[in-house]
């Protein structure tokens, strides 16, 4: 296990941590879409205040999953093909929801077809990724090859269930947080009720996730209880749900920073306890794919680590620009859908 | 049916489908840039307009562009699994590379594009259009990058580890800019923006020939056919550029393409038929031009299908129809296009109903072009999935397709996604046409007809 090998651990897990903050809150809107939009302006509302971020939001499940690929190619190549069916389900849900923009806004009689393209092809995703999350802090049956020897109903364990559960009304709470941000009227008075319900239901969630982590993955909470670093993501978790419960005090802007910051501390404790593994063997645990015996040459991830030195200032630049453009309330009228 | 062909026939499905639409949005990505470059130069509602139906247009094929690329990059690790494990080492920098470098960059652009007309400055917006084109642009650059080193790779060894054999990289510049990524570069960016510039001359000869928005139809017209005259021209050049990289790398592509069978000076087909019971090639054939092509000479001798074992070919029918058919397809292009291009110029076209009737269909047949090139370029480089390195050749340093895919992925899977991928596509195609035909008769609307008035600054929180 080198330096750079744990770089592009941490490297990673930053991707993905950035995945579920961004597109995180325009799944779980999208989720709850049909819930909270009643009329044809209220859906308008809510396409138009994810309409300009939700496709460069998206850009991070392609770039996390292209870093996997370049730093630790047996990972993505034991994960994408072992979990098949899974992962086909979600890119389904994906497909149906990147055309469903467009298609919606300029399709009138086909409006319905595009309307629950939009909302299964958030909700799936949203449920999707924290099974599998689940399931890689539990540990897939691995073989000597490395190859996964399980089938679809080896991911629907009950611990990987209450994660995805977990994570389907994380992002359904920063979902809501982003409406309140960008609605008005009654649209807004439901998206601050929902963000409050989905605040609490993360509370309880997270109880209960700790529980079932304790009892049913030891090795997990072990590992997150041994060091600074997990008790950091914990402390972070404690100051997402407290503020995001109690301090905002209506201020909308601080609802959505405080729901954001849940994701980050969730990917933070899942990468620390797996670590130093990426996929843990749950027959053998020297079956497991590792820094050590998965990571890509030290000259490919030098080469990685330029480019992403590079990259991602420039990333970090193209988003503050987007959202200080699209900052504050929807009008309705001004372009989109 | 087995998994290697399921698995074959699904990655084939998806990326050609993907790839009619790649055309659509980096092609006509060039026309939106020309047209808003208009509107920002005169300041007229018209051109704004008119640029403003540009772009929804090239939203709705980005994004289907983009909900089928989402299956290319999962499809490595998904259908290809031992492929990806032995390539991860080279194969996935420029995939991250694209996401970094080129999808930030078109996403947060075209937020602008479609959000951002009352928001950001004219300049601002002007600039936008160049930087969702120049992103699409880089995008097509790493992709090819990646895709070349399958090709030509380059820049690695392989060594043998605990799961089996692995590239890894030696040289990360020539993995990257390996003997065929500039020619395939060029080559394909030029089919690309062909195709956008014969898609602009078809809307602008649909309104003609129906006598509505005929402002918008001359512009159109004008701005295609510049366009697709000018990048058919290069294409002599870029062509010929991707041919002798082929001819240097790829001796079993070569002979497939040409049907060329005893090793000697290698002719140029314009159609024809290989015999491949018989070994032979039945065609219309100009001797020894591809060797002088290539070589400078009619007599420089080039090996032939016999030289090489049968294990060792490409299915030759298919790469051989399809590289003709794209040689002559192209040859319709070149002549469409300038002598469009020449009627534009003398005023004549709108004069001359059958040039327009061609020129609404015409689009169709680049993107054949570039469909059956493609499969030039990829069935040709069967059996292989990483071709051997030349000049040694060493079965060693490549990876045979058959040896690449997921070996724990069973073929009833597969055969169930490619079904699923088969009804959703169909699905998606009727919704892009609905969406891109609605779009186009509506046509351009003009600013004062809609609601669009400039949100103050202050909206910003």
């Amino acid at each position: 296990m080198t330096t750079l090998g744990v770089l592009w651990f941490v490297l990673v897990g930053v991707l993905l941590a950035g995945y579920a903050l961004f597109d995180g809150f325009d799944l779980g809107l999208g989720t709850l879409y049909p819930f909270l939009a009643k009329n044809d302006e209220d859906k308008q509302v809510v396409r138009s205040s994810i309409g300009p971020v939700w496709d460069g939001n998206e850009v991070w499940l392609l770039t996390g999953g292209g870093a996997l690929f370049a730093a630790f190619p047996a990972v993505y190549a034991t994960v994408f093909s072992g979990f098949y069916l899974a992962l086909m389900l979600v890119l389904f849900a994906l497909i149906f929801r990147a055309v469903s923009f467009e298609f919606y806004a300029h399709d009138k009689e086909w409006r319905r077809v595009w309307d629950w393209a939009f909302f299964l092809g958030s909700a799936l995703p949203a449920l999707l990724f924290g099974v599998a999350a689940g399931n890689i802090v539990r540990g897939v049956p691995l073989d000597a090859m490395g190859e996964f020897t399980g089938n679809f109903f080896t991911l629907l364990n009950p611990y990987a269930l209450v994660l995805g559960v977990l994570g389907l009304v994380m992002f359904m709470w920063q979902g809501a947080a982003w409406l309140s941000v960008k609605s008005e009227g009654e649209l807004y008075d439901r998206a601050v009720k929902t963000r409050s319900l989905m605040a609490w239901a993360f509370v309880v969630l997270v109880l209960l996730a700790t529980v079932v982590t304790f009892l049913l993955v030891p090795r997990a909470a072990s590992l997150i209880l041994a060091g600074p670093v997990g008790w950091a993501f914990l402390a972070l978790l404690l100051i997402s749900m407290a503020w995001g419960r109690f301090v905002h005090g209506g201020k909308d802007l601080h609802s959505w920073y405080a729901a954001s910051l849940a994701p980050l501390a969730l990917v933070g404790l899942w990468a620390v306890s797996i670590f130093p593994r990426l996929v843990p063997a749950i027959n053998d645990d020297a079956l497991s794919l590792d820094i050590a015996n998965s990571a890509s040459s030290q000259l490919t991830l030098t080469v990685m680590a330029i480019i992403a030195a590079i990259g991602v200032p420039l990333v970090l630049f193209y988003i503050f620009l987007v959202y200080r453009i699209f900052a504050g309330k929807v009008r309705l009228g001004d372009e989109g859908y | 049916m087995d998994a290697v062909v399921l698995a074959k026939l699904q990655f084939a499905f998806t990326v050609a489908y993907h790839f009619l639409f790649v055309p659509l949005s980096i092609g006509v990505g060039l026309v939106v840039v020309l047209f808003e470059r208009r509107f920002y130069k005169s300041g007229k509602p018209e051109d704004q307009a008119a640029s403003e139906l540009w772009i929804k247009i090239f939203a709705a094929t980005f994004a289907i562009g983009v909900a089928t690329g989402i299956t290319m990059e999962f499809a490595f690790g998904t259908n290809w699994a031992t492929y990806s494990r032995f390539v991860g080492d080279i194969f996935g920098a420029p995939l991250a590379a694209e996401g970094l470098f080129a999808f930030f960059l078109e996403s947060t652009f075209l937020g602008v594009l479609l959000f951002g007309r009352g928001k950001v400055s004219k300049k601002f917006y002007y600039v936008s259009t160049w930087l969702v084109w120049l992103g699409s642009m880089l995008s097509a650059l790493w992709i090819i990058i990646a895709n070349s080193w399958m090709q030509t790779p380059a820049g690695y060894k392989v060594v043998e580890t605990a799961i089996g054999p692995k590239a890894e990289m030696t040289n990360f510049f020539a993995a990257a800019l390996n003997p065929s990524t500039m020619p395939r570069y060029l080559h394909t960016v030029n089919s690309l923006l062909i195709t956008g510039g014969f898609v602009a001359a078809a809307i602008g000869a649909y309104y003609l020939r129906k006598g509505i928005f005929k402002d918008f139809g001359r512009t159109a017209i004008s701005i295609g056919l510049t366009i697709a005259a000018i990048f058919s021209v290069l294409m002599i050049g870029s062509g010929h550029y991707q041919a002798v990289a082929v001819v240097d790398n790829q001796p079993t592509k070569l002979a497939a393409m040409e049907g060329h069978w005893d090793k000697g000076p290698v002719p140029i087909g314009v159609v024809g038929w290989v015999d491949v019971a018989n070994k032979r090639t039945i065609s219309i054939e100009i001797p020894g031009v591809t060797s002088f092509l290539a070589s400078g000479s009619f007599k420089t001798p080039y090996p032939g299908l016999n030289d090489f074992k049968a294990e060792d070919l490409p299915p030759i029918q298919i790469t051989y129809q399809t590289y003709h058919l794209m040689i002559l397809i192209f040859g319709a292009l070149l002549l469409v296009s300038v002598g469009g291009w020449l009627l534009n110029r003398k005023g004549k076209i709108e004069k001359t109903p059958w040039m327009l009737t061609l020129l609404m269909w015409m689009w169709v047949l680049p993107e054949l072009g570039i469909q059956v090139g493609w499969a030039t370029a990829e069935v040709g480089r069967q059996p292989w999935i990483v071709y051997p390195p030349a000049p040694a050749f060493d079965p060693a340093m490549g990876l045979r397709t058959a040896d690449a895919i997921s070996k724990v992925v069973p073929a009833w899977q597969i055969l169930t996604t490619l079904s699923i991928f088969v009804l959703i596509y169909a699905l998606l195609f009727v919704g892009w046409v609905r969406v891109v035909s609605g779009l186009i008769k509506k046509g351009p609307v003009l600013p004062a007809d809609k609601d669009n008035k400039a949100v103050p600054a202050a909206a910003k929180a």
